[in-house]
């Protein structure tokens, strides 16, 4: 597990020298188009700064932009014990030091993902229609590889990979669209000699080659190592918790739900279990999807008879997609981990349409602090917190109740 | 005066290895101590469990005094264990009571649906799981220590500094090294 991490943080350094230097070349020639020889230092200059202001807004407030744009809610243990177990759970079996923090959006997609750029402050998030749809071994499993993507230092990695593409797209862009006007008039002014326009002419013909080309280059760059973390990530998941088939199964539910995600985009896509576009052409296109085809998950998952361990992972991925190395060797090295074996347990009822709305339901009302009363009737009631009068009453029965939200309760205690 | 610089710099690389090992091994010796004592931290959550376990299914389980009792002798013996021989074997007997407890629940329907219950039952399963997890996360601990005092080059920093390898947790009872997952739907 440890190989992983060094092996992760030593990619990430060769790609943030690589991509850097992508970036100060772009620079360069952009400068020189622009200003002629002595702009190359500007280009530069103007690249490092747009690079390092995108870095540092990433870096300290990456999660917290995140997890506002997916309207996530965070959560308690009252609110739903057996989450809050089961990221618990989780976090003793990856030996964190610190509880992650659990949110829960209101969609009706079966999702999650995970932030966080160290695993002291890490954050998890599901949606509720992962929650309804799942029982607890499958809710392991994708909480399971969740974590490991904050373990493995995965989305630590991928943030700056995607703040290194999402700076070199700019500058390109910015140059494609603006560049070629300031050029000419530049030309024109300039008082220059020949050669010097014939240099500019050229440098300028392979900047916008460059500016064309390193877009693509970065993206499909991004979408290959997003591709592979994801499998990393689905083997440690099951490397913590033993049991395959918990995820195999979670990965089938979720694949055959049609409902698409609301709040996602091409950058934070890689950061969600399932790809969160559902199209089937971007299934197709291997090359620029930010997930590995589901179908090739599940397979690789399922081929894995008999131990968890990065081996099993390695050899069930060769024999399912034909390609080799995966896993860094030097994470090969533990013995053979026994996959949990799983007493058959009598069949689940599958909860019919209604008890999975109104679970969905009191779940929001629950982060949203509503009160829940239940009268001697039985029917139960959801108080909203800003439903203020003295006393409710019972819709079936007329019972009067006290609400719990009412401001004259403290009021008529106090008089004698 | 090059070959100097160059000695100096060799040294201080071996001097930056050595430093990094020697951490590295202190780290992760550490880790395994953390996960040690995670799993009586779990074993501890289990204990003071069951008391309000028992009393929650006392009045819908009139008939089932022998279990109770086999239980809270169980919980009993757990506790009051002392050395690391008497604990496991205390904790297997515990395990095996709540399971047998457990199968009998199955006849009261009525207890089935009280929400009491349910959220005991949540917290049972999910400790359970944790103790499994806490032991898992200690064997895998432990392997990466003995890895790294085993293995070359790290083995020769090991030996200078007294790291001895740990031992696994193995379970006394070789039945029980396939957890049943606690789950009652």
């Amino acid at each position: 597990m440890w190989e992983l991490i060094e092996r992760n943080k030593q990619k990430s350094l060769t790609l943030f020298i690589a991509m850097g230097a992508c970036l100060i070349l772009l620079g360069y020639m952009i400068g020189i188009t622009f200003f002629g020889e002595g702009g190359a230092f500007y280009g530069i200059l103007t690249a490092g700064a747009i690079w390092l202001v995108l870095s540092m807004v990433g870096y300290f407030s990456g999660d917290q932009i995140l997890l506002s744009v997916s309207h996530a809610q965070e959560i308690s243990r009252d609110i739903h014990p057996q989450l809050f177990n089961i990221v618990e759970e989780m976090k003793i079996a990856a030996n964190l030091n610190a509880m992650p923090k659990i949110y829960v959006m209101d969609e009706s997609a079966p999702n999650a993902f995970a932030t966080g750029r160290k695993p002291e402050r890490s954050a998890i998030a599901v949606t509720t229609g992962l929650l309804s749809r799942l029982n607890r071994d499958e809710l392991q499993g994708v909480i399971a590889h969740e974590m490991s993507h904050v373990v493995n230092r995965d989305v630590f990695f991928m943030t700056f990979s995607g703040i290194m593409l999402g700076s070199i797209v700019l500058i390109s862009d910015v140059f494609l669209r603006g560049g070629r006007y300031s050029t000419g008039s530049s030309r024109r002014y300039r008082s220059s000699e020949s050669e010097g326009n014939n240099g500019q002419a050229v440098f300028l013909l392979i900047a916008l080659v460059f500016a064309i080309l390193a877009p693509l280059l970065a993206r499909l760059l991004y979408f290959a190592i997003s591709r592979n973390r994801e499998y990393l990530a689905d083997a440690s998941g099951v490397r913590l918790t033993r049991y395959p088939e918990g995820l195999a199964s979670a990965l089938e539910k979720i694949s055959s739900s049609n409902v698409e995600l609301n709040f996602a985009n091409q950058v934070t896509a890689p950061l969600y279990i399932v790809n969160p576009f559902r199209e089937p052409a971007e299934r197709f296109i291997g090359l620029t999807s930010t997930h590995p085809p589901i179908e090739k998950r599940i397979q690789i998952l399922r081929a894995m008879m008999h131990s968890a361990d990065y081996k099993s992972y390695q050899s069930a991925y060769s024999s399912v997609t034909g390609k080799a190395s995966l896993i860094p060797a030097a994470a090969l090295n533990d013995e053979t981990v026994p996959v949990k074996k799983v007493i058959s347990e009598p069949p689940e009822k599958p909860k019919s349409a209604k008890e999975q709305m109104r679970e969905i339901g009191d779940l929001n009302r629950a982060v949203n602090r509503f009160a829940f009363l239940t009268c001697v009737c039985g029917l139960k009631i959801k108080v909203p917190p800003d439903f203020t009068k003295s006393n409710i009453v019972c819709p079936r029965c007329w019972n009067r109740l006290e609400n719990p939200f009412s401001k004259t309760q403290s009021k008529t205690t106090l008089n004698p | 005066m090059a070959v100097v610089l160059i000695i100096l710099g060799v040294v201080a690389v071996i001097i930056l290895f050595i430093i990094g090992t020697y951490n590295s091994l202190i780290a992760l010796r550490n880790q395994a101590g953390n996960s040690w004592s995670q799993i009586d931290v779990q074993l501890k959550r289990r204990h003071d469990l069951i008391p309000n376990l028992i009393e929650t299914v006392k009045g819908y389980m009139q008939h089932e005094k022998g279990t109770l009792e086999t239980l809270t002798r169980a919980r009993t013996q757990a506790v009051d264990a002392q050395s690391v021989a008497q604990k496991s074997q205390a904790e297997n007997t515990l395990s095996n009571a709540i399971g047998r407890f457990m199968a009998v629940v199955e006849n009261y329907p009525d207890l089935k649906a009280n929400q009491n219950f349910l959220a005991l039952q949540e917290e049972l399963t999910s400790t359970e799981n944790k103790i499994a997890f806490s032991r898992q996360s200690y064997n895998d601990q432990v392997l990466a220590l003995n890895n790294k005092i085993n293995m070359f080059p790290s083995n020769v920093i090991a030996g200078v500094f007294h790291f001895k390898p740990e031992s696994f947790f193995e379970l006394e009872d070789k039945s029980q090294k396939e957890l049943p997952k606690v789950n009652f739907s």
